[in-house]
């Protein structure tokens, strides 16, 4: 239990030792690799630890970011209120789509949530009078700040995120080390015995969903708030696939796989780009290549040989 | 133009728009029935074959008719023989787990989005219609390329009928939908049959297109929409049933061509959607589906 602990508190601490040495493009980068960490861990804990495949994760980072940008917008309030509402908005769309989506299984699920998501997408194209559709708006400058604490500087930006990024993957582990998480396995692995055992696999893929939910709405609500871009790019299908990406690459079913995932196929993207302009080439080609020679990803293939206490 | 006339030649649209949709979801109904697998990359082999009859036809100079037919027999065949080194090359591989499949037919859309838009560019091209005639119809004058293609669509679908409930081939097929490990025990090459079932679903989605291509622009985006359209119709059809998919595609197509012709295609596309979504957690079976086995 202190190795795994010690483990996460060390991770956190030599991504605040980062913080002091790195120079300004990676500080930038990876500051958008925390906050978009958030959103694969969210998306772990229903993929890799319950074992539901959901194509439209857009839908609860985009809730988010939505929620957040056009909150402020319309009403002036800051970053604070501004990202609690985002939240929220995320909460309660992953409860309405939870109880919709959770009636079907397997390849049905993974069309009914990637066609509701493709719905949310639509709304905010049609919307565009007020969502600016795909030109997307800027979230004003002076509005970004929690406790008069300015969010668009790049040192407390990437602290933010930082902060962020350790109370999600320590709330995670908690939640996997929880007889809950211990549950959503068994539910991953055998549903039907779940159920036999007494347990209503109903109930638990629900909170699996809504808590997933949650982190991609707290991701996207803070991408909003840190980076002040929101879009209707990001509700589009792309960043359904891209957690389910980053997880794959990191590590299904794994606590800080999501991180390492984040961090590979970002850098992976970014080098590609600026090799040639074909860097969508890349982003399939890493996705054909992972699930056939590791389907487990980094992280989970190292725990497969190495170190099997790695939660 | 009164009101009947436009209406008429709204229905004419919806009916040339049902028509495609038909055999591309045909092509995605196929594989998903026998193999099930859901092909992502399904639109992507539409794509592919617009893009290689704008290829044929663009090297065949002089005579738009000999392109066009060198394009209908080549674009299929290409991309039936892409679909089949794929299937050999990644989802046996994966022994066909329907959520690995998913994922790597994601890959494959992306890859072969890329190698599009490099090999062919980001422009949307035009291809000549193979003959250029209106037909007369009392108050107004409709394409003649258009019923062809109606014409066609239909003839194409009779003749995969054909070929799964009256031939040899189709029988084999059957034989695997129904039950792969005892098809495999009476000596049928499952292997085989998994890879031309997956040619032959991407060669009707690359025939679709190239028929339709005329009338639109080849273009390395164009895929998705017939994607989205086929999964619809496949769903409201019921997963895994033909006939299911071709009434469904009548059904999707006439009203989605009415529909985007006088409201807006964006509001209409979003109710579609959710409306399939909404069957999809209701009636798991579709419309017409029976229960899975």
């Amino acid at each position: 239990m202190n190795r795994i602990l010690g483990l996460h508190v060390g991770v956190i601490a030599l991504l605040l030792a980062l913080h002091f040495v790195l120079p300004d493009y990676h500080h930038v980068s990876l500051a958008r690799i925390l906050v978009l960490t958030v959103y694969a861990l969210g998306y772990n804990l229903l993929f890799g630890y319950t074992g539901l495949l959901s194509l439209g994760h857009a839908l609860f980072f985009a809730a988010g970011l939505y929620g957040a940008g056009m909150s402020m917008q319309a009403y002036g309030w800051t970053a604070g209120p501004g990202f609690l509402f985002g939240f929220s908005c995320a909460v309660l769309m992953a409860l309405g789509i939870g109880l919709l989506a959770l009636r079907t299984a397997g390849v049905s699920f993974m069309i009914v949530t990637l066609m509701f998501s493709q719905v949310g997408y639509l709304t905010t194209l049609y919307f565009n009078e007020h969502t600016r559709g795909d030109e997307g708006f800027v979230i004003p400058l002076e509005l970004r700040q929690v406790f008069s604490i300015d969010l668009s500087v790049e040192d407390t930006r990437y602290l933010a995120a930082l902060a962020l990024f350790a109370v999600a993957v320590l709330i995670k582990l908690a939640i996997v080390r929880s007889p809950t998480g211990r549950i959503l396995v068994a539910i991953r692995e055998n549903e039907e015995r779940t159920r036999m055992l007494g347990y209503d696999p109903f109930r638990y893929k629900l909170t699996a969903l809504v808590l997933s939910g949650a982190f991609a709405g707290a991701s996207g609500a803070a991408y909003g708030i840190l980076f002040g871009y929101v879009g209707a790019s990001f509700a589009s299908i792309q960043y359904s696939i891209l957690p389910l990406l980053y997880v794959l690459m990191g590590g299904v079913g794994t606590v800080l796989g999501p991180l390492v995932g984040t961090v590979a196929m970002f850098y992976l993207i970014d080098i590609a780009s600026g090799l040639t302009s074909a860097y969508l080439f890349f982003v399939g080609a890493a996705l054909v290549i992972l699930i056939l020679v590791a389907p487990k990803g980094i992280l989970g293939s190292i725990r497969d040989r190495w170190a099997r206490w790695l939660p | 133009m009164d009101y009947g006339t436009f209406f008429l030649i709204a229905s004419m649209e919806g009916a040339v728009q049902a028509a495609v949709l038909a055999l591309t979801a045909l092509g995605l109904s196929l594989v998903f029935g026998v193999m099930r697998v859901v092909n992502v990359a399904h639109g992507e082999f539409y794509m592919l074959g617009a893009v290689i009859a704008y290829w044929v036809s663009s090297q065949i100079s002089g005579s738009p008719l000999l392109g066009f037919m060198a394009a209908l027999i080549l674009s299929p065949l290409l991309v039936g023989v892409l679909a089949a080194v794929a299937d050999r090359l990644i989802l046996k591989r994966l022994n066909y787990d329907p959520e690995a499949t998913i994922v790597a037919t994601i890959g494959l859309l992306y890859i072969l989005q890329q190698a599009a838009l490099t090999l062919h560019g980001p422009v949307p091209t035009a291809v000549a219609a193979p003959f250029d005639f209106y037909v007369r119809f009392p108050g107004f004058g409709y394409s003649g390329y258009k019923l062809f293609v109606i014409v066609a669509c239909i003839a194409l679908m009779l003749g995969t009928w054909f070929l799964l409930a009256k031939t040899r081939i189709g029988l084999v097929m059957r034989a695997t939908q129904y039950d792969r490990e005892t098809a495999q025990a009476f000596g049928i090459p499952v292997d085989r049959v998994y890879a031309g079932v997956f040619a032959l679903g991407a060669a009707l989605a690359a025939i679709a297109a190239v028929l339709i291509v005329p009338t639109q622009q080849a273009y390395y985006l164009m895929g998705g929409d017939p994607l989205l359209l086929s999964f619809i119709v496949v769903i409201i059809g019921g997963l895994g049933s033909l006939r299911g998919t071709v009434v469904a595609a009548i059904l999707i197509g006439m009203s989605d061509g009415i529909i985007s012709t006088l409201f807006e295609p964006t509001l209409a596309k979003m109710i579609a959607t959710a409306l399939v979504a909404l069957v999809l957690v209701f009636r798991p079976t579709g419309l017409f589906g029976t229960v899975a086995r």
